[in-house]
């Protein structure tokens, strides 16, 4: 006779039988796993729609300026000769040609600046028709007037409106210009709009453009006519298409949304291994009525789909929690951070849907969950039925297959993959490294924390030494229970180290960037810069021992890159001091010098000792006499000696100082003296090094506060596993704290008992997640954070924090276990026995 | 304590779980020596459980009292109860109730090892207990490793080991057959007859009922004594 095959429906009702009605057996189990499910979606899912809403909002800004244009042809701040214009509009392969000016301008009588685009409204209404179109039939009054119109973000933030005067400096002058006018625009991004011809005059910019739109006639491609006209354009003058422009600032945030979206996912990983554990053990559990269920006539893959099917339900329940939990939270944080906190324009948010991404994050949690579950049930369904049946519901076993060469070799291939170079700018291999080294940890970790607890000393004493044997006996399900701790607080220690070794170099850069004991800049515009006369003031102010000044401007020198500052610098010869060297290259004499940051060294492959060609005077080689460090400018910066550049540009104007002060000089004085000099007080902040110091400082830690705020949500779901795993395994154990309690055990003794086993646990957790966190954070540091960023920093270790975070750990796990216990000897000895009796 | 005075007396207990049912213990009394070995029956639902309960003072009587040596259970808190337990009972149950993580010795140096036996003393005392149970050679094995019988057997070690005045057992053949129950009944009386305790039987079965000096028949209402 032939066995029946059993049918789909049969199967999906048997699953619905016992999938649902064990979930309903074990709520504690059930919230929290779906708990951690949905908490790591839900960082997923809004740290994706952060970064997306970001990106997009900058790419509309940039689309909304750059408009129809099919190529742009882009130059520094300090612009080119309007000549170049001409000749463009000349060539028969352009159609159309937009001349245009566009300054970043400071204000006069606050502090921050103004994006200014100066255009030629006849010319840019083909090209930009959006942009144009907000004028609404204004634009013979742009033409006629010598003022600006400004977008209605513009208007807000400045409080102005149609009639008013706005206040910008230009060099050391004020120059007031009327608001001919409010865009009747939407766009977030705050813009003023000039007559090209105006602009230049008013803005002091005769004869000069910085960037001229092109349309080309149809035959003709834009990326391949970029490249040809890019060989007749002055240097520092590129072609970039509207493509490179998007994904210019795509790829300047990349690394950054990266390691966001990676630190997010790493909470889903680890609520991945919490439900692997809590099935694991709760399959554990019910062996002897899984076994029975076989005897009964269960195939193993009905079983194993049975099973399995608890982790899909927990998993399309919990992302789909996560997901709505995810755009609430980014909705709050986006709302928050551009109208304040309050409830303003939050609905609106909730209701800008983003259906793929919702699925996408659905499927991402639900493919986890489901893998959570899948492995435990597979062993389940491997088990040999008459084993499981005598064994019965009680045994708490060890068995399993483990995988400890496995986990070496992904170890040893994590250690080798980390020495791999980066991919499009993006340390692929140092993630792949992490990845694996933490693949292989967790397969490393039942075999070393079996050889730890092996050689944990017995006390003599009953109590604790029960609890080390039970935690001897069921190593495997300990591993997999510290599974989701090693991971989270190895991934913890590891971004301490890295954040801590980060401060530690940033603080000292900031010491060796900036020696003097006052720092004075312009408002970080085109315009404002401080003339010769205002730079003889400061330097002649009463307590000033010595003043050296910087003038920094942009270069583009590729397309697809952020701009390079350039820094001509006093007082640079002693370059040594001056910069925090890392490399340095003897120079020839003669040779003009620049030294430039690491940056530069990624970017664009420049090395020390090479000679290299910069678009500031003509033709002039520079030899690259070192290489320093820069955490201020991820696009790249070369400094050179001031005098050069004067030489080669005649442009005396500078933007930053920093003054020495005479022994025992009041630094406030200095500050109050320097701001009645009657040029030097608009535009400029002049503050106290220290204070400065002290400042950035802060803004690093605030940077830092979204990276702690996502590993400190991994490390609690990790530790809300340790607490369902110890509940549930104190739950299973009632009937031996029923016996031990008959045998004379007291109730305190076994409360004992309970936090001795997790505060070993705890330790074990602590430990292996200390080794591999030190590997991981190694990777971090000299690795991704070097290919993700451009710069190095110095590997230094946080005692203090490392410590403070082990016995949190540990504290958390002896809770843990309390609390279990006293759940566990809530019900009484009695009732634990009763079950035998 | 003066040699007069009973190991164990249970004089008039009631207990009841539910305001509105019946007890299911109504003046139940019983007295026990030194070295007396009695089994009680009973069908099920009759109050055997919780007569065990009460004796190992894991319960309180609604009324009567229960003392153990002439110390009246009531009057003990928890942990004294708990300390009380510790030295003069030993139990033997249905399920065995052995750790599964522990070896075959160290589960029965466990009441020992409770009481603060120095090292040395509680191995001696346990292999001796082992080698008496026929268990001497399985001293490293854990439970998983052992047969139904076996295990049992350790039980028995484990519950005599410490040398409790009193001994509870609760259908404690009930997981084994009628060959290897009948040798776990003998080696009980033997072990619990060397150590000096008295000894409670718990059972359905007619025949480990014969296997001690009195028996009773518990039906709720009264503790008969069978002929």
């Amino acid at each position: 006779m032939k066995p029946q095959v059993a049918d789909w429906s049969t199967a999906l009702a048997l699953w619905r039988r016992l999938a649902l009605a064990q979930l309903r057996q074990q709520p504690l189990r059930l919230w929290l796993s779906l708990l951690t499910i949905a908490a790591g979606v839900a960082l997923c899912t809004a740290v994706w729609l952060i970064n997306s809403s970001a990106l997009q909002e900058f790419n509309r800004a940039g689309r909304r300026l750059a408009g129809d244009a099919e190529l742009s042809i882009r130059g520094p701040a300090a612009g080119f000769a309007e000549s170049l214009y001409a000749d463009l509009a000349r060539d028969p392969a352009v159609q159309l040609a937009s001349p245009m000016l566009e300054l970043e301008l400071a204000l006069a009588d606050r502090r921050g600046t103004l994006h200014v685009l100066g255009l030629d409204p006849l010319r840019a209404a083909p090209l930009q028709p959006a942009l144009l179109a907000e004028l609404a039939g204004e634009s013979l009054q742009l033409l006629t007037g010598d003022g600006l119109y400004l977008s209605a973000a513009a208007a807000l933030q400045l409080q102005l409106q149609r009639g008013d005067e706005l206040a910008v400096l230009i060099g050391a002058q004020r120059v007031l210009l009327p608001v001919l006018g409010v865009l009747s625009d939407t766009a977030a991004a705050p813009l003023g709009l000039m007559d090209i011809a105006t602009a230049q005059w008013r803005l002091q910019r005769l004869g000069v453009i910085n960037r001229i739109d092109l349309r080309l006639i149809d035959a003709v491609d834009a990326r391949s006519f970029g490249a040809t006209l890019q060989r007749r354009l002055p240097a520092g003058v590129i072609a970039v298409t509207p493509a490179t422009a998007d994904a210019r600032m795509a790829s300047a945030t990349l690394a950054y949304r990266v390691n966001l979206n990676l630190l997010a996912l790493v909470s889903l990983l680890t609520g991945t291994l919490l439900l692997l554990a809590a099935q694991s053990l709760s399959l554990l559990q019910r062996r002897s009525s899984l076994a029975l269920l076989r005897a009964l006539g269960m195939t193993r893959g009905e079983l194993q789909w049975a099973l399995a099917g608890e982790g899909v339900v927990l998993g399309v329940l919990g992302s789909l929690v996560g997901v709505l939990l995810g755009q609430l939270a980014s909705a709050a944080l986006l709302g928050w951070i551009d109208d304040g906190p309050g409830m303003q324009g939050l609905t609106q948010r909730l209701l800008q849907l983003h259906p793929l991404a919702w699925v996408g994050f659905v499927l991402l949690g639900t493919t986890s969950a489901t893998l959570g579950a899948w492995l435990p049930a597979r062993e389940a369904a491997r088990r040999a039925p008459a084993l499981a049946l005598k064994a019965g519901d009680a045994a708490v076993g060890s068995e399993g297959r483990h995988f400890p060469r496995l986990g070496v070799l992904l170890l040893a291939i994590g250690a080798s993959l980390a020495w791999l170079p980066a991919v499009a700018n993006l340390p692929v291999f140092g993630y792949l490294a992490i990845a694996l080294l933490l693949l292989g940890g967790l397969l490393l970790a039942p075999a070393v924390c079996g050889w730890l607890l092996a050689h944990a000393p017995r006390s003599g004493q009953a109590v604790f030494d029960i609890g080390l044997a039970q935690l001897r006996g069921s190593g495997r399900q300990i591993a997999l229970n510290l599974g989701a701790v090693i991971v989270s607080f190895s991934l913890m220690i590891a971004m301490a180290i890295m954040v801590y070794s980060f401060r530690e170099s940033f603080e000292r850069w900031l010491q060796q960037s900036l020696p003097a004991d006052l720092q004075l800049r312009t408002n970080g515009d085109d315009t404002r810069a401080l003339s010769v006369d205002e730079q003889q003031q400061l330097a002649r102010l009463p307590g000033v021992a010595r003043a050296d000044f910087t003038r920094n401007t942009q270069l583009l020198l590729r397309a697809d890159r952020l701009s390079v500052t350039l820094s001509a610098r006093d007082a640079v010869s002693d370059a040594a001091a001056a910069l925090p060297l890392q490399q340095t290259a003897p120079a020839p004499a003669g040779a003009r010098r620049i030294w430039i940051s690491e940056a530069m060294q990624a970017l664009y492959g420049m090395q020390p000792g090479a000679q290299v060609e910069l678009p500031v005077g003509g033709g002039t080689r520079w030899f690259v006499a070192g290489v320093f460090r820069d955490y201020g400018r991820p696009g790249g910066a070369i400094v050179m000696p001031r005098n050069d550049y004067l030489e080669l540009t005649g442009d005396r104007g500078v933007d930053q100082a920093a003054l020495w002060l005479v022994s025992r000089a009041d630094a406030d004085a200095v500050i109050a003296a320097a701001r009645t000099l009657s040029e030097s007080r608009r535009g400029i902040e002049l503050r106290a090094t220290p204070e400065l110091r002290a400042g950035l400082l802060r803004g690093f830690d605030r940077a830092f506060a979204i990276t702690y705020l996502l590993e400190a949500a991994a490390v609690l779901i990790g530790l809300a596993g340790v607490a369902l795993a110890g509940a549930a395994a104190a739950t299973a154990r009632r009937g031996e704290f029923g016996m031990l309690r008959h045998l004379g055990m007291l109730r305190r003794q076994i409360v004992a008992m309970l936090a001795g086993e997790g505060l070993l646990l705890g330790a074990v957790g602590m430990l292996y997640g200390l080794v591999l966190g030190s590997a991981l954070s190694l990777v971090l540091v000299y690795v991704v954070n070097r290919q993700s960023f451009n710069w190095s920093i110095d590997l230094a270790i946080p005692w203090w924090q490392l410590g403070a975070l082990c016995a949190a750990l540990l504290a958390a796990a002896t809770m843990a276990n309390l609390l279990s216990a006293r759940t566990a000897l809530g019900v009484g000895a009695l009732r634990a026995v009763r079950e035998d009796w | 304590m003066g040699t007069n005075i009973p190991l164990l007396s249970c004089e008039a207990l009631c207990k009841g779980y539910r305001a509105d049912r019946p007890p299911v213990l109504q003046s139940i009394s019983l007295e026990l020596n030194a070295g007396d070995y009695i089994a009680i029956s009973g069908d099920s639902g009759v109050g055997k459980s919780t007569l065990l309960n009460l004796l190992a003072g894991l319960d309180q009587p609604d009324t009567g009292r229960i003392l153990l040596d002439g110390c009246d259970l009531a009057t003990l808190d928890d942990d004294q109860m708990t300390l009380l337990r510790r030295q003069h009972y030993g139990f033997v149950f249905q399920a065995f109730h052995v750790l599964p993580y522990l070896t075959v010795l160290q589960n029965v140096e466990l009441p020992l090892q409770l009481l603060g036996m120095a090292s040395s003393d509680r191995l001696q005392r346990a292999q001796q207990m082992l080698a008496a149970t026929g268990l001497g050679d399985m001293g490293t094995r854990y439970p998983r490793e052992l047969s139904g019988g076996e295990i049992q057997r350790v039980a028995i070690a484990r519950a005599l080991v410490h040398r409790p005045r009193l001994l509870l057992a609760d259908e404690p053949t009930g997981n084994l057959d009628p060959r290897t129950a009948q040798s776990v009944l003998q080696l009980l009386r033997q072990q619990l007859t060397a150590a000096g305790g008295a000894g409670i039987l718990i059972t359905h079965s007619p025949a480990v009922a014969a296997s001690a000096d009195r028996r009773y028949l518990l039906d709720g209402r009264s503790l008969r004594p069978m002929e």
